[in-house]
């Protein structure tokens, strides 16, 4: 790989010796995928930050590095709710290592942020360079935002934030942004269909990168929740919302294809994976009107987002529900080993195996029936 | 006699011992006890196998990419393989080996799963880019 004579100034160690680890590992990976220099990026985004994801391997290495980060930087969803963390039954050990994870994170100049959709707290540019790895946020920066980025592993993501570059490979480069897929469907989809769609086509695409034709175009918050569960059941990081090109392959859903929806009593009802945009949290808000919850019923979303939606979230809490920050579903130790029900193709992919749950899947309006139904 | 291999540096270092060699792909998180340094994934071939100060031979890593921090927890524990060798690494290991300081070498001249001996002595030179086999 091509260096610059201040990147190879930094890997030398002139700059201090975790900038040079950081650069280590963005010269290394670009040696193991090909990458002929480093980009530039805007912002980063870094995934490994729920104790209960990281545990103490991570919490020691944070506790140990030191520095800066160079681009704006964001976390990925902690273990609990900065605040309602009691509510959540979440007992004080946990919350006294989370917090010290969090305080790591901000003595590198890190926004604690937590969220998997950074996107809506600051969009990036089409075309911008960006080291994000909820691969969620990957998928929307990628498909729906025109960015660029790879799907980073929360380690290279951190590197990337503190020396400002990554390598240029993999879906920084245009040869790469292109379908090798087409996914056809000729009936009409809405919502959270377009969740249990993406859990469907992510197990049959897997790595590629596919291009959809939908009877209508579907709309931001349904491009979220496809790509989101492509990402978890499969590893795609980019998708096309229109076909753009001659696939090579074509695959034709029916829908008895995608009907994976079932009906059956939840412990806890769980909405917001990915963190819920305003416009979900008001849908969320008109569909509990008049409604009081029978059974548990939390609604996960940014920090940002609530701050900007009190009115909608008093709604909301005024059925019994409850709406929580910071954390979600998957990555906090609260909804462990429970009957959880989900409108997310994503968490339905998870839930059993990062939280021991068994887990189905319904539409938004047949969740908070379910939430709602004694 | 020693038998020379030229390879791809990702990890600099010089690091030798006895080798563990398996031909399956390795997890580090939930594969690998940090604190004891063996492996533990139920459905690894090495399962029960520590490979505190050896010569890890495997093909690549697997898995999340937390891994790269048990790495790290290993080295500080002092459970880390005194050297990894890779057929073709990638990002996981890449990482947990370059913030660990564990010498981690890949693309070898010949298929190293096959080449090494199980418990030979193996030496990995990551300064110049070979490792060394007793023949």
């Amino acid at each position: 790989m091509h260096l610059t004579r201040d990147e190879e100034d930094v890997l030398a160690g002139e700059s201090g010796a975790v900038k040079q680890k950081s650069m280590e590992i963005l010269v290394a990976l670009g040696d193991i995928y090909n990458a002929e220099r480093l980009v530039p990026i805007e912002s980063a985004q870094i995934a490994g930050v729920s104790y209960k994801t990281i545990g103490e391997a991570g919490l020691e290495y944070l506790t140990d590095l030191s520095g800066k980060v160079v681009v704006p930087t964001m976390l990925n969803p902690m273990g609990m709710d900065r605040y309602k963390w009691r509510e959540m039954g979440i007992n004080e050990t946990f919350v006294e290592r989370q917090l010290a994870i969090i305080r790591r994170y901000e003595m590198l100049g890190i926004d604690a942020q937590c969220t998997c959709t950074p996107y809506y707290v600051s969009a990036p540019r089409a075309g911008a360079h960006l080291s994000w790895a909820e691969s969620s946020a990957v998928s929307y920066a990628n498909s729906v935002l025109g960015a660029r980025t790879n799907r980073e592993g929360g380690p290279s993501a951190l590197a990337a934030a503190l020396v400002g570059k990554t390598p240029n490979y993999g879906y920084h480069r245009d040869e790469n942004r292109v379908p090798d897929i087409s996914v056809r469907i000729d009936f009409p989809l809405a919502g959270s269909d377009f969740g249990a769609l993406g859990y469907i086509v992510g197990k049959m695409v897997k790595s590629q990168v596919p291009q959809f034709s939908f009877v209508a175009p579907p709309n931001a918050d349904e491009l979220k929740a496809l790509g989101a569960a492509m990402a978890a059941s499969g590893s795609v990081a980019l998708f096309f919302p229109k076909e753009r090109a001659m696939p090579r392959e074509i695959i034709e859903l029916g829908r008895s294809d995608v009907d994976i929806y079932s009906s059956s009593e939840p412990d806890v009802v769980v909405l917001g994976c990915p963190h819920c945009s305003r416009s979900e949290l008001a849908d969320i808000a008109r569909l509990l009107e008049g409604r009081t919850v029978a059974r548990p019923l939390w609604i996960c979303t940014s920090r940002f987002v609530a701050d900007r939606s009190s009115s909608v979230i008093s709604s909301i809490e005024a059925s019994g529900a409850r709406v929580i920050c910071d954390t979600c579903m998957i990555v906090s130790p609260a909804f462990e080993k429970q009957r959880m029900m989900v409108n997310s193709g994503k968490a339905l992919e998870y839930g059993p195996s990062l939280c021991n749950s068994h887990t189905f899947m319904g539409t938004t309006a047949n969740c908070i029936t379910a939430a709602c139904t004694a | 006699m020693l038998k020379r291999i030229k390879g791809r540096i990702i990890a600099k270092g010089i690091g030798e011992g006895p080798a563990v060699v398996t031909h399956q792909p390795l997890s580090f998180l939930g594969g690998v006890d940090p604190k004891e340094g063996v492996i533990t994934d139920p459905h690894h071939e090495l399962r029960g196998t520590s490979i505190a100060g050896t010569v890890l031979a495997f093909p690549q890593g697997k898995g999340s990419t937390v891994g790269s921090y048990v790495l790290y927890q290993l080295k500080r524990n002092d459970k880390a393989p005194a050297a990894i060798i890779n057929a073709s690494s990638e990002t996981i290991v890449a990482v947990g080996a370059i913030i660990s300081n564990i010498p981690l070498i890949d693309k070898l001249e010949v298929d190293p799963i096959a080449a090494i001996k199980p418990g030979s002595h193996v030496l990995v030179n990551c300064v110049e880019g070979f490792i060394e086999l007793e023949k």
